[in-house]
């Protein structure tokens, strides 16, 4: 029985469950629903909810686990090498009927063995779960009866399920942490961490041969630390003064006619797909600055770091108006009284007193603005490059950190080579930066607003 | 006040004309610093609209030509002999037979001066190589047709398609040209007789990827992208509603809810590539979910669209004043279905706005999904939530890095696709707000 | 309510005028908030406006250094002139104006800055000072006139919104007369201040009188009394009465100053 009838099926069953749980606790009250604890449809819900919630716990562990044991039992029975390599051929050949190291007789058996055991877990679930929705349908009937306190009940169900919902932040964070800690680990026993640090030789390409996996690539990170600064550095230049003069001119200039035009058009620039962006800065932004350079004689690579850096402070530019354009205006309208009242003009009250006072939440706003420099990927993947150079030279090609691991992760289903761990001890690097970013930037940002509140 | 009347005087400087001249002067300068000021406010909005306009001025100029492609009518006589010599009828002998060699014959007929092989392969390449399998399909859809003459249009090659738009320059010289002179003077000659012409674009729309620059279309990646939004609208929105509403409602002020708070800030700004990595080695590696599926893509935009969610749904509950929850509480509901009954259906428009909104968001992002390999090359369009499946924007960037001429438009074809759906979720959105928009 | 009574006692001002408000009507958008306004007001004198919540004194004195710029929906008409300038003519700069007559808020609203900083605020802008000298000069005499000196002496580098509340507004005053403007606007400058603050700050006024023309908008009747020389009351967006304080206080002409000043309403 295929997953999503199984669940349809225990759905059903939990729905003839609320009728049965409405009736029964009715006729149990002496055919009248006057006198019972809780309204009848409490005490459907309580044995939909006795029906539904175990059966769906086990499917759901069971389709999460199955997996795993299966590949374990298949694997315990054979004799292989590389048994991650062999069971994709497995899978291959069940799904395809091909496989890269050739169709064997192991293989055969172990496929046979793998379908038959699929199809033995299919239906023992199916058996289980809904023996499990039966069960629970039969014994909260029993309890069903006019002094089962039934809403308390169900609400106290459904609160729980609120309360797992908002760990699901906590959950995913954790996630995160652990899945880049673990598979980093790993990385770090083939490659040590002072040389991923401090190395300034990244050339990540292993060798094909299975004999010289100890003199795969280097991996040394520092180019690419360099290549995500510079790109940040040429972002943040643009994105800056840019965006903070935006906000300027559309908070404290731009009549309400032209703040309504322009609004708009900025969010439009924010809700473009990155993307979009990418490939407007491989095919136009780049050609047209290599170009220029030309003209003026200077040698531009084809995929600069200027290109995806100015790209990518256009694309940052109505993120940083619109915070700080936040932080401005919650400067108090008594500052700009007093100022006026001085005889000091706009861009002196600006110059003098909205951007010291705001200054703080200026800050915050540009450190967000740089944690989304430094992780942004897709204009980086499409016009930053591959070239690991270590150069602060904005005409020549770069990499970053994120550019490293999409291309090293893209079309590799091998996944204990050194080149794909790699990916995830510079993806630790990338979260543990921006989060520092994040978390400074955001309690900066609060402090600022608590000071005006 | 002993030493106000020291070397300096403190009568207003409007008494002396000295201190009044200074000042006038100075005023000059601060106006003229103050309209600077204002140039440079000017000059930072204009340099994001220019940026804007040419952005988007550069793609539909680029993009649209792809909605138009090239077809050309070509005289076929569907030879018994060659399609079904036995008389089987039976479709599947019907579809294997070599059609190549039915419209190298009807191309043949049209220039019959030509005989080299080189030329007259030269010639069948200006016909896509997929034109033989429409023409197959064709015919096995309407068996009577075996034994007559038709007219049949078939899709030229992509290089043909250039050449009519004027992507490709005839000046150039014919070593550096993808056409050489010959498949020109043909290609000119099929203009000339009006066989060859440009038509809407259906296979853009309609079709899955292909190699094909010709045969390409976006109705595989449009549908990948349905699955996955589903998928993270199914996951994210109930369970952003729900913490929401925990959040905002229930949850007492410690430290736990205040860890989930700065957590949930925190999620929001983390790079959607690490999401990516977090997909990769919990869904597929741990999980062993099937590479490529919507179904993962789905709960890693999910997982990233969730902390979005909940931020608007927070707010919306927010703005329900509090007589309202003290009006049901005092009537006896419990606190749970004040919420319920009053709290949800109020703040309902602006989660679903909210929603949208990261929805929007999410059927742009790429990078995660690069890393839990929907980025594989994809024909057919996907049937369910675990077939392999690509999205818009990753059709995007794989065209992108296409090397064909014709792959240019089509990637600007594609953003423009996607740029409507965004626009339509937006405009979804702004109509939901305008449209519910309370004022207490 | 019955329809709006226009008339105005005025008890000519002796002596000479620094600012004349004639026929001064504004609008916020549709709604008028003023009403034909006539009023002199005397120079080295302190007058008071006074009148409940929404009577348009805090308007009219907002309208004497053209603060009302600042708020889009605001429409003016009349003529309003100091020393026989009109402010509102074209020829008149704003910022020119502002340095003349300066302003003091509701709530201190010293800058986020030290308190060196906030006094030096205005001559910075305007160019007043010759010299480092001349500014720290310019900076300890208004702060010695404001009477904050002696106070602030030790700390001026300290910033100015770590004080008290009637220490950050006499620090806002010292900051006004640092620009030596002929004119002080203040706008309820009491009223978030406790009593000793409050009486500091009287005594103050009264001391400036001898330098400037003081124009002060009131809530409290008594404050008026205590500090003012000419009273001007307003009702609805009229100036119903204005003569001189003592006059105002003990024989108002008007039924509405007398239903006002006996506390019938306010």
């Amino acid at each position: 029985m295929p997953t999503y009838i199984l669940i349809a099926t225990i759905l059903v069953l939990s729905v003839i469950g609320y009728y049965m749980g409405r009736s029964t606790a009715v006729a149990r009250n002496g055919g009248k629903s006057k006198g019972l604890h809780s309204l009848p449809g409490y005490y459907g819900y309580y044995m939909a909810l006795w029906c539904a919630l175990p059966a769906l716990a086990l499917a759901f562990l069971w389709l999460v686990f199955q997996n795993s044991i299966i590949e374990g039992m298949v694997l315990g029975g054979v004799d292989v090498q590389n048994p991650s390599l062999f069971m994709t051929d497995v899978k291959n050949y069940v799904e395809n009927g091909i496989a890269s190291g050739g169709v064997t007789d192991t293989l055969v058996a172990a496929a046979d063995r793998y379908v038959s055991l699929k199809q033995y877990s299919a239906i023992m679930l199916s058996i289980g779960a809904i023996a499990l929705a039966v069960v629970g349908l039969a014994y909260s009937q029993t309890r069903v009866g006019p002094t089962l306190r039934s809403r308390p009940k169900v609400e106290k169900a459904l609160m729980i399920a609120l309360m797992a919902a908002s760990t699901i932040a906590i959950l995913t964070t954790v996630g995160i942490i652990l899945s880049l800690l673990f598979e980093s680990a790993l990385f770090f026993e083939k490659v040590p961490l002072t040389e991923f640090l401090f190395g300034i030789q990244w050339s990540p390409q292993t060798a094909m041969r299975a004999d010289q996996v100890g003199s795969s690539g280097t991996f040394g990170a520092v180019p690419l630390f360099a290549g995500t600064l510079l790109i940040t550095a040429i972002a943040m230049a643009v994105a800056a003064p840019i965006g903070l003069m935006s906000a300027i001119y559309m908070s404290e200039y731009a009549d309400r006619r032209v703040r309504s035009v322009l609004k708009p058009l900025l969010e439009v620039l924010a809700g473009i797909p990155t993307v979009v962006y990418g490939f407007f800065a491989a095919l136009t932004v780049a050609p047209f600055v290599r170009t220029l350079g030309q003209s003026v004689g200077l040698d531009v690579a084809s995929e600069s770091a200027l290109a995806a850096g100015v790209v990518m402070g256009i694309m940052i530019v109505p993120f940083v108006s619109s915070l700080s354009d936040d932080v401005m205006t919650a400067v108090p309208q008594a500052m700009r009284d007093g100022s006026y009242g001085l005889g000091a003009t706009k861009s002196e009250t600006i110059k003098r007193v909205i951007l010291p006072a705001a200054l703080p939440g200026i800050v915050g706003a540009v450190m967000l603005a740089i944690s989304r420099a430094i992780g942004e990927t897709m204009i980086v993947v499409m016009a930053a490059g591959l070239s690991a150079n270590l150069t602060a030279n904005p005409f020549e090609a770069v990499t970053t950190v994120t550019v490293q691991i999409a291309t090293l992760l893209v079309g590799d289903q091998e996944f204990d080579s050194p080149k794909t761990l790699a990916t995830f001890a510079l993806g630790l690097v990338l979260f543990v930066v921006t989060l520092i970013l994040n978390i400074i930037a955001l309690r900066i940002v609060r402090k600022y607003r608590e000071q005006y509140e | 006040m002993t030493d106000i009347a020291g070397k300096y005087t403190v009568e207003p400087f409007s008494a002396s004309t000295e201190k009044r001249e200074k000042f006038n002067r100075l005023l000059k300068k601060r106006y003229a610093s103050e309209a600077r000021f204002k140039m440079w406010g000017i000059a930072a909005v204009s340099v994001a609209v220019v940026f804007l306009v040419l952005l988007l001025g550069s793609i539909i100029l680029q993009g649209s030509s792809a909605f138009v492609t090239t077809k050309v009518e070509l005289e076929v006589s569907l030879d018994r002999e060659i399609i079904d010599p036995q008389g089987t009828n039976d479709p599947m002998v019907i579809a294997s037979a070599d059609y190549n060699k039915i419209l190298r014959n009807a191309m043949q007929s049209l220039f019959p001066e030509v005989e080299s092989r080189r030329e007259r392969r030269d010639m069948m390449d200006l016909i896509s190589s997929g034109a033989a399998f429409e023409l197959a399909a064709h015919v096995r859809d309407n068996p009577e047709l075996i034994g007559q003459t038709i007219k049949f249009d078939v899709l030229t090659d992509d290089l043909v398609d250039m050449l009519r738009k004027g992507y490709i320059e005839r000046n150039v010289p014919e070593e550096d040209r993808k056409l050489n002179d010959f498949q020109i003077g043909i290609f000119d000659k099929l203009v000339a007789s009006g066989a060859l012409y440009g038509t809407f674009n259906t296979e853009l729309l309609t079709t899955g990827d292909s190699r094909e620059p010709e045969n390409a279309g976006l109705w595989g990646a449009v549908v990948g992208s349905f699955f996955t939004l589903v998928v993270t609208l199914g996951i994210a929105f109930p369970l952003g509603v729900m913490a929401a509403i925990y959040l905002e409602e229930f949850a007492p002020k410690n430290r736990i809810t205040d860890m989930i708070e700065v957590n949930i800030n925190n999620l929001a700004a983390v790079p959607s590539i690490v999401f990516g990595l977090l997909g990769l080695a919990v869904f597929l590696n741990f999980f062993g979910m099937p590479r490529s599926a919507p179904l993962v893509g789905g709960l890693v935009l999910a997982l990233q669209a969730l902390p979005i969610i909940i931020i608007a749904s927070r707010a919306a509950i927010k703005a329900v004043p509090p007589s309202i929850r003290e009006a049901a509480l005092g009537m006896g509901a419990s606190p749970l279905q004040t919420v319920l009954h009053h709290t949800l259906p109020l703040s309902m428009p602006g989660m679903l706005t909210g929603a949208i909104l990261g929805m929007a968001h999410a059927l742009g992002e790429t990078a995660p999904l690069l890393m839990i390999g929907m980025v594989a090359f994809i024909v057919d369009v996907p049937g369910g939530f675990t077939s392999p499946a690509t999205v818009l924007p990753v059709q995007i960037y794989l065209w992108a890095d296409s090397p064909e001429r014709a792959f240019v438009e089509k990637t600007s074809a594609a953003i423009m696709v996607l740029l409507v759906f965004l626009v339509f979720m937006n405009a979804i959105a702004i109509y939901l707000r305008k449209k519910f928009e309370r004022k207490w | 309510m019955t329809a709006l009574d226009f008339t105005t006692h005025t008890i000519p001002l002796e002596g000479k005028s620094k600012i004349s408000a004639k026929n001064v009507n504004l609008w916020y958008g549709e709604k008028q908030a003023l009403h034909n306004i006539n009023l002199e007001v005397g120079e080295n004198q302190v007058t008071a406006l006074i009148g409940p919540s929404g009577c348009g004194k805090s308007t009219f004195l907002r309208c004497l250094n053209r603060m009302n710029d600042t708020i889009p929906s605001c429409r003016i008409q009349g003529d309003i002139s100091i020393d026989g300038d009109d402010i509102y003519a074209q020829s008149l700069d704003v910022v020119h104006l502002r340095a003349r007559v300066g302003m003091v808020f509701q709530k201190p609203n010293p800058f986020p800055k030290s308190i060196f900083d906030n006094v030096a605020y205005g001559p910075r802008l305007h160019g007043l000072s010759e010299s480092k000298d001349h500014l720290e000069h310019i900076v300890k005499s208004s702060l010695e006139r404001a009477g904050l000196w002696k106070e602030v002496s030790d700390r001026l580098l300290s910033p100015g919104t770590g004080l008290s509340g009637g220490q950050q507004q006499r620090l806002c005053i010292a900051r006004a007369i640092a620009v030596s403007p002929e004119v002080i606007l203040m706008d309820e400058p009491c009223s978030a201040l406790d009593p000793i603050a409050t009486a500091k700050v009287e005594e103050l006024i009264d001391e400036l009188r001898e330098n400037f023309t003081i124009a002060i908008v009131t809530h409290s009747m008594q404050q008026a009394a205590r500090v003012s020389q000419r009273t001007a009351f307003f009702h609805l967006g009229v100036l119903v009465e204005n003569g001189p304080t003592e006059g105002i206080f003990t024989s108002p002409i008007d039924k509405r100053t007398q239903d006002y000043v006996t506390g019938r309403f306010g």
